[in-house]
């Protein structure tokens, strides 16, 4: 029995980003005592990436907003398939939310008459997004990490201990949730400094851990989204829901590699950029569904117009909605149209003065010339489509952000499910953090305190199964060296050839390569059946061979380590990608089947839920099962021949009230 | 330009002791400084520790020091050097080793919380705050930082006298300290906490000396020293060595 | 820099650029200008060629002052002030320029190394920085910097003496007019631009909203306070090059150019 230090708390917080933050805030103000772990330093969540703003019907640009607007925003862009109790919650009390940030010493840039300015966003109809310049996320990570401070401080002038009430584990991983029964009695971590294992006992645990990028080669997610809060939910027996939808934003960067995958902002498309194929093309005019036709130019002079005179001039299509600029993009790449580096030219430089270029997009001017290196004034930007957001995530109570049959065990923000349905609209995910954040640790904190006398018990065999599984890496490392670990471009042949040898143990870094090589081939941006079996093949071949993974050197600050214990979760959670990916055969929001490309009516009320069929062998069942039908007095906020685009005829004449 | 074969010297070990290693790798076109920390990872060191996040400038989680320069390693591009030359990477000085790249930058998180925090006025509900965009310029322009703590790494304050960590914040903290003496609606004044005074009677205002080390490296641009470091030094002057204020306070102390 | 727990590297720096220039340069040029000020303040001689008045020696307080015209000499002092009556009055720029902002930097990098510069060990032992005796005395910036706004008022007033002829008409130019000109409007620039004109004229609100004339100066200040370092050079090769085209009036070496 390996001795780990164990503490006790109320409730445990995995992850410390927007979502986690707001949930560790909520349970201390409600008087449990609350932990949060999160694998990078406080502060340095992925949140802080976020750029455009937080949706919020506040209503300051203009009056008209209602949170019944925001709500039939977000099913529309969601195309129905939201969970749309969490939809109503989310637009209900999101100006709430952002207005406590105010509370907390958050700086959001102004109206004229000193309110909190808002700007427009795709997919919103009013003006909505709260917004700091383009560093919002940023804005929101700190004001809850000194929000967490100030409580800390609260607790130090009343007991002399910052950490008494609120502590953050920063730089530690949790590898398991940890059961007494069905129900939730703590979590077993390591800290990533020292290497040494820990168990904080709770009997509820929030799941904060964002999403799952890092299996896709390309993306514009940082090293921490590895799936592993869908993991520890899978391994703790709740199940993900709709893991499918994936959303790909149209332009990321695709050149120097360094920078492959990095966020361009959808304002440059807004202030008139355009996309060309390596003809000098403007293809988007090629790629307007039908369904759109009305609403898109047709030249490029009527395009253009759009610009100074929206009312007497369609829309320009490189502002068609993300999924389809995406799939054009990828067309053209493929049909052999493609820039030098595979992407496509986004071309600002023509359009505009420099100087005027400067002034509207000075973090893009600034990110492509200390990055690339590339002077976007005088020359076009390549881009690409990069994976960007998860929409599936562990299923959920809407109200309680409850994990499904764990109790004890909630998720919110990226890692949830559910609120987003089968596409994200930008701007409503920092909302989502906080909306769901709070409603985590306030029911947490709750339940907690139900719990108060019987405590749930941590289980010794698990914390020894735990242990044992997060060591295994440095006995295969000791046993058969890392193969591989010296070789360069060719290290993941000669893993191959090492393991086809029947001894040696694999790198973990080579078959994370070939995990996101794997996920981006097959189960990228468009899917087809047979590449979605052979990646389940092949993600099978990798499980195996994840099974043997070594690790060299010791278990303080080993990054070998790290990554070979994160490849669990992403191997899991693209599993479940790919396996629902494969169910669903119809064309939605963040999944475009190529075998299958209309969206089906009938497919709108089905969940494809992905749980956990065995725990030793890791694998994966699927089952469907039907949503609730939408309340009526929400379906009553929409047209019928609107409704009529995504209801069965059957649901049209059972919904509504009217 | 096509990928070449650079050298590099990464300082590798722990508080026990270590040194510069020499390591030959591959750098390719367009590659910034972690690319090839990830490369060295990937292909001859896998122990190698390292802390980085975003890799895109916006989480200021490796920070580093190149050439003797404090830098985030993913905002240095490998262009900026000669091919021939050979690059240094060494952890950040000012603070203690934890095993390679990586430091121990908990200094910055104590300091943190010695700030004391954001006062909401308490006559406003939330929602009903209102603030004007010139008001909030200011704070606004020092909620930029990203605490890469390149700021406190190269201060001399701190980085050559480690004595002075007890006393001194640092120029992020007392960035933050500006930053919310600045704040249009912070009410710690009414509150009866002083910022400007205790900038420089519990913060260490005095031992800044003003040789903008700290907006020299700044990734993000953030005039620190200008900005926030000499107006703070102007508001606890006006505190502390106003002569008017003096004499008021002393003719308006009264025994209570 | 060798302080247990961090990383054990002994050198005190890798940089690799040329950092040493920065303070190297600077610390000359201070120098240059404490050579030629010391010799020129404490010279009592050369100082006047009529209309213009050397701004080292002006206003002149002293009963030993050369006569001026019409010129910034008020006999304050009497005749015990045996010594150049320069130093009466240098005390205040010099005190304004000692306490600036920019000129702290300045000679804390140039003369004590501390530190040389970003990121290079400094020599010391112990800092303590501006926390106590002498050097929390330059807190005082702000009161040197009333009086700089004095002394450029009367520097502002011998420009227009300039203006005259030698022999105190009106309506007359001369190349040292230009110079005497280009000499206070950097003098201004440098007085104005100053950290503490910065906070007094408006830095130190807490609403801007509520007071926008101050705003609308706080922010004319600002940019001008962005060329701070800029401006302190210039002022200073400009206050020594009016000095020294006076001297050289006065000694004879050549003849102001008239215009008319």
């Amino acid at each position: 029995m390996p001795v780990v230090d164990r503490q006790e708390w109320d409730v445990v917080v995995v992850g410390a980003g927007g979502a986690g933050l707001r949930a560790a805030i909520e349970a201390r103000e409600r008087g449990a005592r609350t932990a949060v772990i999160c694998k990078s330093l406080f502060g340095k969540a992925h949140t802080v990436m976020a750029e455009g703003g937080i949706a919020a019907a506040m209503a300051n640009a203009n009056e008209h907003d209602t949170w019944q607007t925001h709500f039939r925003d977000t099913l529309r862009g969601g195309k129905f398939l939201n969970q749309w109790r969490m939809a109503e919650l989310h637009a209900q009390e999101a100006p709430q939310r952002v207005w406590e940030l105010e509370t907390w010493g958050a700086l959001f840039d102004r109206t004229k008459d000193g309110r909190i300015s808002q700007r427009n966003f795709g997919g919103h109809e009013y003006p909505r997004l709260a917004h700091v310049g383009d560093r919002t996320g940023l804005e929101l990570i700190r004001t809850l990490q000194q929000r967490i401070v100030a409580l800390q401080q609260e607790d130090h002038a009343r007991t002399g201990d910052h950490e008494c009430e609120l502590k953050i584990f920063q730089e530690c991983t949790v590898t398991r949730v940890l059961k007494d029964g069905s129900r939730v009695s703590g979590v077993f971590a390591y800290d990533r400094e020292t290497g040494r294992f820990f168990v904080l006992r709770a009997p509820a645990v929030v799941l904060a851990t964002g999403g799952i990028g890092k299996s896709f080669k390309v993306t514009s997610n940082s090293w921490e989204y590895t799936g592993d809060g869908h993991a520890l939910a899978l391994l703790a027996g709740a199940p993900l829901l709709n893991m499918e939808f994936v959303q790909f934003h149209p332009t990321g960067m695709v050149w120097p590699p360094s920078v492959k995958g990095i966020l361009v902002t959808e304002s440059v498309r807004g202030d008139g950029g355009v996309l060309r194929n390596s003809e000098g093309r403007r293809f988007m005019f090629d790629y307007v569904p039908d369904v759109f036709k009305e609403k898109y130019a047709e030249s490029e002079q009527e395009a253009d117009g759009w610009y100074d005179d929206p009312e007497h001039h369609r829309r320009p299509p490189e502002l068609l909605p993300r999924d389809e600029v995406a799939r054009a993009i990828n067309a053209e790449v493929k049909a052999g149209r493609g820039s030098p580096h595979g992407g496509v030219f986004l071309d600002v430089s023509t359009r505009m003065p420099a100087e005027v270029i400067r002034r509207r997009l000075p973090s893009m001017y600034h990110q492509f010339k200390e990055l690339a290196d590339v002077d976007i004034t005088a020359e076009p930007m390549e881009v690409g489509p990069t994976c960007h957001y998860v929409m599936g995530g562990i299923a959920v109570d809407s109200e309680t952000a409850a994990a499904r049959g764990v109790p004890g065990l909630y998720a919110a923000g990226e890692v949830a499910g559910g609120m987003h349905g089968s596409n994200r609209l930008g701007g409503n995910s920092l909302s989502d953090l906080l909306v769901f954040g709070r409603r985590a640790g306030w029911h947490a904190a709750e339940y907690a305190r139900s719990l108060a006398r019987e405590r749930p018990r941590v289980d010794d065999e698990q914390i020894g199964a735990a242990s044992a599984e997060a060591l295994r890496p440095f006995a295969l490392g000791a046993e058969g060296g890392v193969a591989g670990a010296t070789g360069t471009a060719g290290a993941a042949e000669a893993a191959g050839a090492v393991e086809a040898a029947g001894g040696g143990a694999e790198n973990p870094y080579t078959l994370h390569q070939e995990l996101q090589q794997t996920m981006n081939d097959l189960v990228g941006i468009i899917r087809r059946a047979g590449e979605m079996e052979q990646a389940l093949s092949r993600l099978a071949k990798l499980r195996e061979r994840a099974g043997r993974v070594g690790v060299e050197g010791h278990r303080q600050f080993n990054p070998g380590w790290h990554l070979a214990l994160d490849l669990r979760n992403m191997l899991l959670v693209s599993e479940c990608v790919a396996r629902a990916a494969r169910e669903r055969t119809e064309s939605r929001g963040g999944h475009t089947r190529e075998d299958f490309p209309a969206m089906e009516r009938e497919w709108r009320n089905v969940n494809l839920l992905c749980a956990l069929a065995d725990p030793a062998v890791g694998r994966i069942r699927l089952t469907r099962e039907t949503t609730p039908p939408i309340r009526p007095d929400l379906l009553d906020l929409f047209d019928k021949e609107e409704l009529a685009k995504y209801l069965t005829d059957e649901e049209l004449e059972g919904g509504l009230s009217r | 330009m096509s990928g070449y074969e650079a050298r590099f010297r990464v300082w590798r070990g722990d508080e026990q002791g270590g040194g510069l290693r020499d390591f030959t790798v591959e750098v390719n076109e367009g590659e910034v400084v972690l690319d090839i920390v990830h490369r060295l990872q990937a292909t001859q060191a896998p122990d190698l520790a390292v802390r980085w996040n975003c890799k895109a400038g916006k989480c200021g989680s490796c920070s580093a020091e190149i050439n003797g320069r404090p830098r985030l390693m993913c905002m240095t591009r490998m262009s900026v050097f000669d091919r021939a030359e050979t690059v240094t990477i060494t952890p950040l000085r000012a603070f203690p080793v934890i095993r390679d790249l990586v430091t121990d930058v908990s200094f910055n998180y104590e300091k943190a919380r010695g700030i004391p925090a954001f006062v909401p006025p308490a006559e406003l509900a939330p929602g009903e705050y209102r603030m004007f965009q010139e008001d909030v310029d200011r704070s606004q322009e020092f909620r930029k930082c990203i605490e890469c703590f390149l700021c406190q790494d190269t201060c001399h304050v701190v980085r050559d006298h480690e004595e002075n960590k007890r006393a001194f914040a640092g120029p992020r903290f007392l960035m933050r300290v500006a930053e919310l003496d600045m704040h249009p609606l912070d009410a710690a004044e009414r509150s009866g906490l002083d910022r400007k005074r205790t900038a420089q009677e519990e913060h260490g205002l005095g031992y800044c000396n003003i040789t903008k080390c700290c907006t020299e490296v700044c990734p993000e641009g953030i005039r620190i020293t200008d900005n926030a470091l000499i107006p703070l030094k102007e508001r606890a002057v006006d505190r502390k060595y106003d002569p008017l204020v003096w004499l008021g306070s002393k003719i308006r102390r009264r025994p209570s | 820099m060798r302080a247990p727990g961090r990383a054990a590297i002994t050198v005190a720096h890798l940089r690799t650029d040329r950092w040493w220039l920065a303070p190297a340069g600077t610390a000359a040029g201070l120098l240059a200008f404490v050579v030629y000020s010391t010799w020129r303040a404490f010279a009592n001689a050369d100082y006047y060629a009529s209309p213009y008045v050397s701004p080292f020696y002006s206003p002149c307080l002293a009963h030993n002052c050369q006569s001026m015209r019409g010129g910034p000499n008020a006999d304050l002092f009497g005749s015990w002030w045996g010594i150049s009556p320069a130093i009466i009055i240098l005390v205040f720029p010099l005190g304004f320029r000692l306490t600036c902002y920019y000129y702290r930097k300045a000679y804390y990098r140039g003369f004590w190394a501390s530190p040389p510069a970003c990121a290079v060990a400094e020599p010391h032992r112990k800092y303590s920085g501006e926390t106590r005796f002498p050097l929390i005395l330059q807190n005082l910036h702000r009161y040197f910097f009333y009086a700089a706004l004095l002394v450029a008022g009367v520097l502002t007033y011998d420009t227009a003496l300039t203006f005259r002829d030698a022999h105190h008409a009106w309506g007359h130019m001369g190349l040292g007019t230009l110079v005497f000109l280009a000499n206070i409007a950097l003098i201004w620039a440098y007085t104005l631009s100053c950290h503490s004109c910065r906070h007094i004229v408006g830095g130190h609100l807490k609403h801007f909203s509520r007071h926008p004339v101050r705003y609308r100066a706080w922010r004319l200040v600002g940019r001008l306070n962005a060329r701070h370092m800029q401006l302190a050079w210039a002022s200073l090769l400009g206050v020594a090059l009016a000095d020294l085209y006076v001297f050289l009036l006065a000694s004879g070496v050549f003849d102001d150019p008239r215009f008319f």
